[in-house]
């Protein structure tokens, strides 16, 4: 196993440090799996938690069937950035935000809150289910 | 290179190495389970899915990770690094959504909704060929919020951009974009509208700018080069050299 992974390691380097691979297990251990969650859902979590609810997730691709980009980005007004946006419940109440379609007309009302509510604790916010490749940074 | 540096350099190989090589080993691990029990590349991921039952009429995306007719053969190196997972889980099973929370059975599965729409070749993003879906009028979204009949302005303009390295010519086609944005989407906060005043290239794309603020985060991802990509590059007689 470790000799046909050394053999293709690229770097030649590695065959010199035999504390080098033990340090890989190790790594390979402590590198969480990858998340199954859907590309493009979006984990919003600057408040939720603090007022002990579970954090929110948006589901793009749900949206995208459904809306264009332009009727959230323009119309709605949510800026394309993630966490740029200060999103209170009571602005969704009182038709803001996502309480522009979710109330209870264009789709379900914010009475319904374990539909958004629905993180895992403890999830950071931000874009995840993505990016496949893998880059250098968060995305 | 003295003892202490070869120390450091350790952790800091490993780190460099841990990623790559733990989607290796997964992938190889599947590729054991596939090969000792059927020759067939499905199987190990048909088995590694079985609460997947509602989207079975949906064909699963299969990550190419080596061909078919070698199995266990001369080279099963994970050569491309390919992540074995399984894509587009629902949200009882998806690792965000919390599975003991009664609204997250309600939520429809992705597969569920993905059923019957374009596949893109490399099944990469949400494996949906989203503007194909829209033109081929697989989805109808909307354009605008409360009005199911408006209809976009859209602008047919490609624009070509040669990249200074070996790829191919860079198409950005205007009327795709159109279809989902307005324009105010883009400009002029990410491209300024003008001829050459834009420098672009793919670090500040993969560090989310740029093309990168969309793509790479909900459009399709930027390990789909070719659908970008796409022109020939035109490449004088001499190969480019000097005149």
């Amino acid at each position: 196993m470790t000799s046909r992974l050394r053999s293709h390691i690229p770097l030649p380097a590695l065959g010199l440090f035999p504390g080098a691979v033990m340090m890989l297990g190790v790594f390979m251990l402590l590198t969480p799996f990858p998340s199954s969650a859907e590309y493009g859902d979006v984990v919003i979590n600057k408040r939720a938690e603090q007022a002990g609810m579970r954090p929110v997730i948006f589901p793009h691709w749900f949206h995208r069937i459904r809306f264009r980009c332009r009727v959230c980005h323009t119309e709605v007004g949510f800026e394309i950035r993630a966490g740029s946006n200060n999103i209170l419940m009571a602005d969704i109440i009182e038709g803001r935000f996502c309480g522009k379609c979710h109330n209870n007309k264009i789709a379900w009302g914010p009475q319904n809150c374990q539909l958004c509510h629905s993180g895992l604790p403890g999830l950071e916010s931000g874009v995840i289910g993505g990016p496949t490749t893998g880059g250098p940074s968060k995305w | 290179m003295n003892r202490i540096s070869k120390l450091l350099l350790c952790p800091m190989l490993a780190a460099l190495l841990a990623a790559p090589i733990n989607s290796a080993t997964a992938a190889e691990t599947a590729k054991s389970k596939s090969s000792k029990s059927k020759p067939a590349p499905a199987a190990a991921s048909a088995k590694a899915a079985p609460d997947a039952a509602p989207a079975a009429s949906v064909p699963q995306y299969q990550y190419s990770t080596r061909p078919a007719a070698i199995a266990g053969g001369a080279n099963p190196f994970n050569r491309l690094l390919k992540v074995a997972k399984i894509p587009h889980q629902a949200a009882s099973n998806d690792e965000i959504h919390d599975p003991t929370n009664e609204g997250s059975m309600i939520l429809q599965p992705p597969l569920e909704a993905y059923e019957g729409l374009p596949q893109t070749e490399t099944g990469l993003g949400n494996g949906v060929n989203w503007v194909k879906a829209l033109d081929d009028g697989n989805i109808k979204p909307r354009w605008e919020r409360t009005d199911p009949s408006a209809e976009p302005m859209v602008m047919d303009m490609n624009i070509v951009r040669v990249p200074k390295s070996s790829m191919p010519d860079v198409v950005f086609p205007h009327r795709q974009h159109t279809l989902w944005l307005a324009c105010s989407n883009c400009h002029p906060d990410i491209f300024i509208p003008r001829k050459g005043a834009n420098q672009i290239n793919m670090a500040a794309i993969i560090l989310g700018q740029k093309c990168g603020v969309c793509h790479g985060k909900v459009s399709f991802p930027v390990s789909e080069c070719k659908r970008c990509h796409s022109q020939p590059k035109q490449v004088a007689v001499n190969g480019g050299g000097p005149q």
